[in-house]
């Protein structure tokens, strides 16, 4: 898109000019985040996404953010479309192409989809963008008819003259309104003139996905593709040795065997001929120096890790001393598991390389970083690469990575057609990145009423960031890892330290939904429950005392007891367990009600979920993440463990590792709190509630504490 | 050697080995993408099409078992009267997040009504068992059945 005439707004993050083949063009620069690394002071208006109304009054909005279930291609346009006075149906979202300088995400200053940033970084410029659209339409209008534009009025994109009943659509205006300059100030609308923020509830991504028309990644089907069935080393870090590939080949459909440093791949016309021919392949491996590693190696060498001294977190007045000097001291150390992702959508990628090309059809959260590979592996320039972004098949932070797409270029670079490589499921669990493995060490200090004095937390284990973004990774500590180690609780004496320890190349940690609250909210709710054991109190009325300086927690966790019936009493056998938290801008809480059975089985019954996220945008896909989320954390509190053997991952399929399946499924109540607050992410809050609620609930119908996920039948089975 | 296929209602004559699973013939020789790989051992139901009405996950059914039978998938299941009830609810209720299983859901959901238009929440649990959602939309799916099966008033029992 080409600025042909432009003038820059008094707020500096707008430019409006004529669009390249008509219409009116909306320039943005959404705001980068202050204290980011990757911010720079802005010399030269850049923008990153785009606003253009073409002579039919569509509303066509780029940006870099994808859908991946979260609701994100509702939410961002319920702005637009709000402030522009349209319906959401005239406003149509383009996947931005990988290009990180333009469609950087303010947050992260880089183009991303994670963090639960989009709705927290658009809530403010998006208004302010629609309502500049809206008001220059008027004014155009106005300047037409002659009149005042206060005596015009705009809605479902059609500029009225109440006075003289005369009509203009945006689609006749947008040439005048281009040629206008920016107004200095907009109106943004008050929440009570809102017609669609917190009021609609139609997801724009229903249709295509219930009709089987929506295209993934997977789906990407460019002339001439020919499709791969793949097998990486099974030893993490190991290499391919030789392959004896003759019954292989003479499968029908199969075109040739490919092999690169680390894997094999089947070429056929079809994936039936070339997951058939895989398995008739003969490989051998060069295992190299994990061949025999094992999960309870990993387990010895992060609790030597965790008792050295970690890196200085944060400090708060002095929580050695005031451990010293407490009544009642309690310690306990706290582990959660190496975890997939397990993507409904295995890891696929189409790549077609060319001597002056390549293009790229899968579905990433990153675009930038899987251009980039793709230019590093066949030498070609930025402009040469394009990627073509898709619909995720979920995500969950294992889009963030890019590593099979550089498998799949480096397979590709051998042949002249497209190559659809695809991974199957056994693949995606056993090269998964993961959720690194925690070995925390949490202490508190009690006085003689039970409330705490001290607070310490020392967290262990790898960091995602020193690898994924090492401009985050400062001073020995991983900004992500160490994300809420106290909760939103008042303690007088607070320390927290780190330590990264890694475990051997090969395996590489990763974002999983909820990032550095995953681990830590469960860790900090189990350990502050106890506290609560301890002082002999209740634990919802004991963490309403630590809260004087959140009154939005409290008042969620008030809610939360409220809705649960968390006073009333339950059959034997049964306990409820709370859990709260604030995380990405968000207030929430969870009550789950349990049993558990002779064999230590734990039935999850209900889970009562309130949220106070600020303003909702779209409420039902508030309660959709919050419904979703918490199944998704259930599976992991349950089910999810990655563990080692050989050097292998030991899990592969659904049936050894298993996830949440419908008749497992609680009945789930979701109650969000009117909140006029800033909106807060929504997409991983319910996720990093469930485990905690799950064992606190567990202690409470059983009197056993569960500090290492996930939840071990045998640590409940009755004696 | 070729196989005859009737997908939709239409015939096709494809060239593939006896054993190679209906999924990838739909996919991969017909362009049919709206059925879906999600795990290729009948344990997540993304590929849950129709033979004879009946749901099958295609991921493990022999083109050969196929041939003589009448498959409808997700593209044609709105022709149905079930299935174009199941879609109507599902997008009434907004089931859909990433949207990736969905096909493979609404084949199941629509072969459990036209076998049994009035499922109880266990029916609805036992034919609903074999897809998974990583989104975790099961409170939703559940509560769209009910819909499409004429129950308006939706309490699920807990599991």
């Amino acid at each position: 898109m080409k600025l042909d005439t432009a003038t820059v707004s008094r707020r500096g993050f707008l430019k409006i000019g004529a669009a390249s083949g008509g219409g009116l063009l909306l320039s943005l620069a959404l705001p980068g985040a202050i204290g980011d690394a990757f911010a720079t002071e802005a010399t030269a208006f850049e923008p990153n996404a785009f606003i253009r109304v073409d002579r039919q009054g569509k509303v066509t909005f780029t940006i870099a953010q994808v859908e991946m279930g979260q609701g994100t291609y509702t939410s961002i346009p319920v702005l637009i479309a709000e402030e522009m006075a349209v319906r959401l149906d005239q406003v149509v979202i383009d996947h931005a192409p990988a290009d990180d300088k333009l469609y950087a995400n303010p947050l992260l200053g880089f183009q991303v989809t994670g963090g639960s940033t989009s709705i927290r970084s658009a809530w403010e410029p998006l208004r302010q963008a629609g309502a500049t659209a809206r008001t220059l339409l008027i004014e155009a209008a106005a300047l037409q008819w002659g009149v005042a534009p206060s005596s015009c009025t705009a809605r479902d994109g059609v500029v009225h003259h109440q006075t003289s009943q005369r009509t203009l659509a945006y689609g006749e205006l947008v040439e005048k309104a281009a040629t206008l300059p920016a107004p200095e100030k907009v109106a943004l609308k008050t929440p009570e003139q809102f017609q669609l923020i917190g009021l609609t509830s139609k997801r724009t991504d229903s249709p295509g996905k219930i009709n089987g028309t929506a295209l993934y990644g997977i789906d990407a089907r460019p002339d001439g593709v020919k499709v791969a069935a793949v097998m990486a080393c099974p030893v993490i870090g190991g290499t391919l040795a030789s392959v004896d590939d003759r019954a292989a080949l003479a499968v029908k459909g199969v075109l040739q065997v490919l092999q690169i440093e680390n894997a094999v791949a089947v070429v056929a016309e079809h994936m039936g001929a070339a997951r058939k021919a895989l398995a008739m392949l003969d490989i051998q491996w060069n295992e190299g120096a994990n061949a025999q590693y094992a999960t309870a190696q990993m387990l010895a060498a992060i609790e030597q890790a965790s008792m050295s001294t970690g890196a200085v977190v944060r400090n708060v007045g002095n929580a050695e001393q005031a451990l010293a000097q407490a009544d009642k001291k309690l310690e306990a150390v706290y582990q959660v598991p190496f975890l997939a992702h397990a993507c409904m959508e295995p890891m696929n990628c189409t790549v077609h390389v060319r001597p002056q090309g390549c293009d790229l059809w899968l579905g990433t959260q990153v675009p930038a970083r899987a251009q980039a590979v793709a230019m590093q592996l066949t030498g070609l320039a930025e402009t040469q690469v394009q990627v073509h972004n898709h619909l995720l098949g979920g995500g969950f932070g294992r889009r963030l990575d890019v590593d099979f797409v550089t498998q799949a270029v480096a397979f590709a670079k051998q042949v002249t057609f497209p190559l659809k490589v695809i991974w199957s499921r056994e693949e995606d669990t056993r090269h998964s990145t993961l959720r690194p493995y925690h070995f925390n060490h949490l202490s508190a200090g009690l006085d003689a009423q039970g409330r705490p004095t001290a607070w310490t937390h020392k967290v262990t284990g790898s960091s995602i960031l020193a690898r994924w973004l090492p401009a985050r990774f400062v001073n020995g500590v991983d900004g992500d890892a160490i994300r809420d180690p106290s909760g939103p609780y008042d303690f007088p004496n607070i320390g927290v330290s780190y330590i990264r320890h890694e475990p051997p190349a090969g395996i590489t940690t990763g974002f999983w939904r909820g990032v550095g609250h995953t681990q830590n909210v469960f860790m900090v709710e189990g350990f502050i429950d106890e506290l609560a054991v301890s002082a002999g109190q209740d634990p919802v009325a004991y963490r309403l005392a630590l809260l004087d300086k959140h009154p939005r927690a409290r008042k969620v966790l008030e809610a939360v007891a409220q809705r649960s019936g968390w006073a009333t009493p339950l059959e034997k056998g049964r306990g409820r367990g709370v859990a709260l938290t604030f995380c990405f801008g968000t207030y929430a809480a969870q009550v789950a009600e349990v049993s558990v059975d002779h064999d230590g089985q734990v039935s999850v019954h209900k889970v009562t979920c309130v949220v106070d996220c600020g303003r909702s945008i779209v409420p039902d896909s508030v309660v959709a993440q919050m419904q979703g989320g918490a199944i998704f954390g259930l599976s992991a509190a349950l089910f999810g463990n990655i563990t080692f053997k050989d050097g292998r991952i030991e899990q592969g399929n659904f049936d050894t590792y298993r996830v949440l399946r419908m008749n497992e499924t609680p009945v789930i109540e979701t109650h969000l709190l009117d909140s006029n607050e800033t909106p807060g992410g929504i997409g991983e809050v319910s996720t990093v509630m469930i485990a905690p609620a799950v064992v606190n609930a567990v202690f409470a119908a059983t009197g056993k504490r569960l500090r290492k996920l996930p939840v071990d039948p045998r640590e409940l089975a009755s004696a | 050697m070729a196989q005859t296929l009737k997908v939709n209602g239409t015939v096709h004559t494809v060239d593939v080995d006896d054993d190679t699973p209906l999924l990838w013939v739909l996919r991969d020789v017909l362009g049919m993408t709206g059925t879906k790989f999600g795990c290729g051992m009948a344990l997540c139901g993304a590929c849950t099409v129709h033979m004879n009405g009946v749901a099958v996950r295609s991921c493990v059914l022999p083109v050969s078992a196929a041939a003589q039978a009448d498959i409808t998938t997700i593209e044609a299941v709105g022709e149905t009267t079930a299935g174009k009830k199941v879609q109507q609810a599902w997008q009434a209720l907004e089931v859909v997040q990433c949207g990736y299983c969905q096909s493979g859901q609404i084949m199941s959901a629509s072969a459990l009504l036209a076998s049994n238009p009035n499922p109880s929440n266990s029916d609805i649990d036992n034919a609903m068992s074999g897809n998974i959602c990583r989104c975790g939309t099961y409170v939703r799916i559940h509560a769209a059945i009910k819909q499409a099966a004429g129950q308006a008033t939706f309490v699920k029992v807990g599991a």
